[in-house]
């Protein structure tokens, strides 16, 4: 099985609508969302959820009033400032680092599992799909994305389907990283803008970090040509393959209020752009 | 007065829009705490005069006095220290720099030792004070780093936090404690659903909040639906125009681009402040 991962760096660059039109054009693979912290895939494929489950993962410190001395260690070793001067635990805060229930001399603190989100699967007519929401304000998004592949890579081997394709968050941290490893190809999308350079940069040396070959693809690319330009001069210098570039056209923000990938919505000139750079894709990941 | 700029979805103009407010306000002091991909920096251009890195405290074993007990292990939480039959090995990766291993170890054997997982860079635009961090490529954790740029807010009348995209521990660490958050979402289904999951960082973190509505033009009305039906106070909505993007594109902040912009600034601005002295979520 191969897998493919869209990621970004900087938000916004178009991962989602690229990755949806892929679907589409892939006819049978199984899709999994890694953005858990703003999942937007299924609002373009439309999965019919056959299953659901709660992730739990990370804890939280919990003070029993009864036992408490109130002697005030815990809040002494706490280094994120996550128990109150009433000996009450701010969750939003607490690391669930236990620094606190070791040294507590009245055995009052425990560490609780936390619901940190909900992951799906489901049914779309591209094939199956895995996605997670993390709950507003929670930590663990790594780990959530670790559970997202794991499942989609289980659908794929159930299903014998040959090609999973991951939808990455933006970012340079551990959900990204999350989301690359061992991945057999990562898919950079970029814009030719100050901000989309000076994060590719990064996200592509963060790429080179985990071993994950790269492709590059300069979206919205006749905002600023000569940046375009600049983006394939910087990865020819560096050995980093670039596919065709998209322009920018507006049918794309209407295919994504109609609820579509854009490939189906119409042929226009962004359309035809992100199938040719499917086919560049494809061709890469099957000389691998 | 601290404001931050936040928003679920990335590339909905957060950084466009923090940048608009320091420059139409002049003194303000504007701090970008996307650490992972800082980018006001690109549209600001201050003189960053000022370097310090930003560390987190991780352990070092004395091989000598360590007894291979396992209560180090036993006590991180993170899976950070494993005891082997012969050392102990540490994985600095995975340390969130608690300190809970060195209260556990019984041998006093370990000793806590700075490890540099980003920077802060500081200077000035105009009279714009600027901070900004930078998380290390590779680096997983965030928190630090925003932690360490907030630690330069200096308690002037205005201070503007760039937050990062999402609604996860970042925007949390980067958010936590501001007097107003502003939302900034772009009238499509990602935009508005991932409006309403930052809706629900800011109510779980008791930040009041509004909206700003970026590229406004065609499909606004379900963005002003959710607004009116959650009672969030609109704040302004800058219309889609192509001069924009290219503007941006071009390392060029729109408000220099289009001059009626920064009227738009202004009145997103005051409207700000009015709702945050107001208290009104």
């Amino acid at each position: 099985m191969k897998e493919l991962v869209v990621i970004s760096g900087k938000g916004g660059t178009g991962k989602t609508t690229i990755l949806a039109s892929f679907a589409a054009l892939a006819g049978r693979s199984v899709l999994a969302d890694c953005d858990v912290d703003a999942p937007d895939l299924h609002l373009l494929l439309h999965p019919k959820i056959h299953a659901q489950a709660e992730f739990r993962a990370g804890q939280v410190a919990h003070i029993d009033e009864e036992r408490c001395l109130q002697c005030g260690r815990c809040r002494e070793v706490c280094r994120f400032g996550a128990i109150t001067p009433e000996f009450s635990v701010e969750p939003l805060d607490c690391e669930g680092c236990g620094a606190c229930r070791v040294v507590c001399p009245a055995e009052a603190i425990e560490l609780r599992e936390r619901v940190a989100g909900t992951w799906f699967r489901g049914q779309t007519k591209y094939g199956p799909m895995v996605y997670a929401r993390l709950r507003p304000a929670e930590e663990n998004s790594g780990k959530l994305v670790a559970l997202v592949r794991k499942e989609a890579r289980v659908q794929a081997e159930r299903d014998g389907i040959e090609l999973l394709l991951t939808d990455g968050p933006p970012g340079i941290g551990c959900p990204v990283i999350a989301s690359l490893g061992n991945a057999d190809l990562a898919l950079v999308v970029t814009e030719p803008t100050p901000s989309g350079i000076h994060d590719l940069e990064r996200v592509l040396t963060l790429c080179r970090h985990f071993r994950v070959p790269a492709m590059v693809c300069v979206n919205k690319f006749d905002l600023n040509p000569s940046l375009d330009r600049q983006v394939r001069e910087y990865c020819a210098r560096s050995q980093i393959a670039v596919t065709e570039s998209i322009p920018f056209d507006e049918s794309v923000t209407k295919a994504i209020q109609q609820g579509v990938p854009l490939v189906e919505f119409n042929h226009g000139p962004a359309s035809q752009a992100v199938s040719a750079v499917w086919h560049q894709i494809m061709a890469k990941l099957v000389s691998k | 007065m601290v404001i931050a700029v936040a928003s679920g979805k990335g590339g909905t103009g957060k950084t466009t829009v923090a940048v608009g407010l320091a420059i139409v306000t002049g003194r303000a002091q504007l701090l970008d705490c996307d650490v992972e991909e800082p980018n006001a920096h690109l549209f600001l251009h201050p003189r960053l005069t000022e370097r310090s890195p930003v560390t987190i405290l991780v352990p070092e074993v004395d091989a000598e006095r360590c007894t291979r007990c396992g209560l180090c292990a036993e006590a991180c939480q993170f899976h950070a220290i494993a005891v082997m039959a012969k050392q102990v090995l540490v994985f600095p990766e995975l340390c969130h720099g608690c300190g809970a291993c060195a209260l556990a170890c019984a041998e006093n054997a370990i000793r806590e030792v700075p490890r540099e997982v980003g920077a802060v860079e500081s200077g000035k635009a105009g009279k714009t004070d600027f901070v900004h961090g930078r998380l290390n490529v590779g680096e997983p954790m965030a928190t630090p780093v925003i932690r360490a740029v907030k630690a330069h807010l200096d308690g002037r009348p205005l201070a503007i936090i760039d937050a990062a995209p999402g609604t996860a521990c970042p925007v949390v660490e980067a958010v936590k404690s501001s007097d107003f958050c502003l939302l900034v979402t772009e009238p499509t289904p990602f935009g508005l659903s991932d409006l309403g999951l930052a809706v629900e960082v800011m109510e779980k973190m008791a930040v009041p909040c509004g909206v700003v509505i970026n590229r406004s033009g065609e499909g606004d009305e379900p963005t002003e639906a959710f607004c009116a039906s959650r009672e969030l106070p609109m704040l302004g909505r800058i219309r889609f125009d192509r001069r924009i993007a290219e503007a941006y594109a071009h390392g060029q902040h729109p408000v220099y681009a289009l001059p009626e912009l920064g009227r738009r600034f202004e009145e997103i601005l005051e409207r700000t402040l009015d709702c945050a002295r107001g208290g009104r979520r």
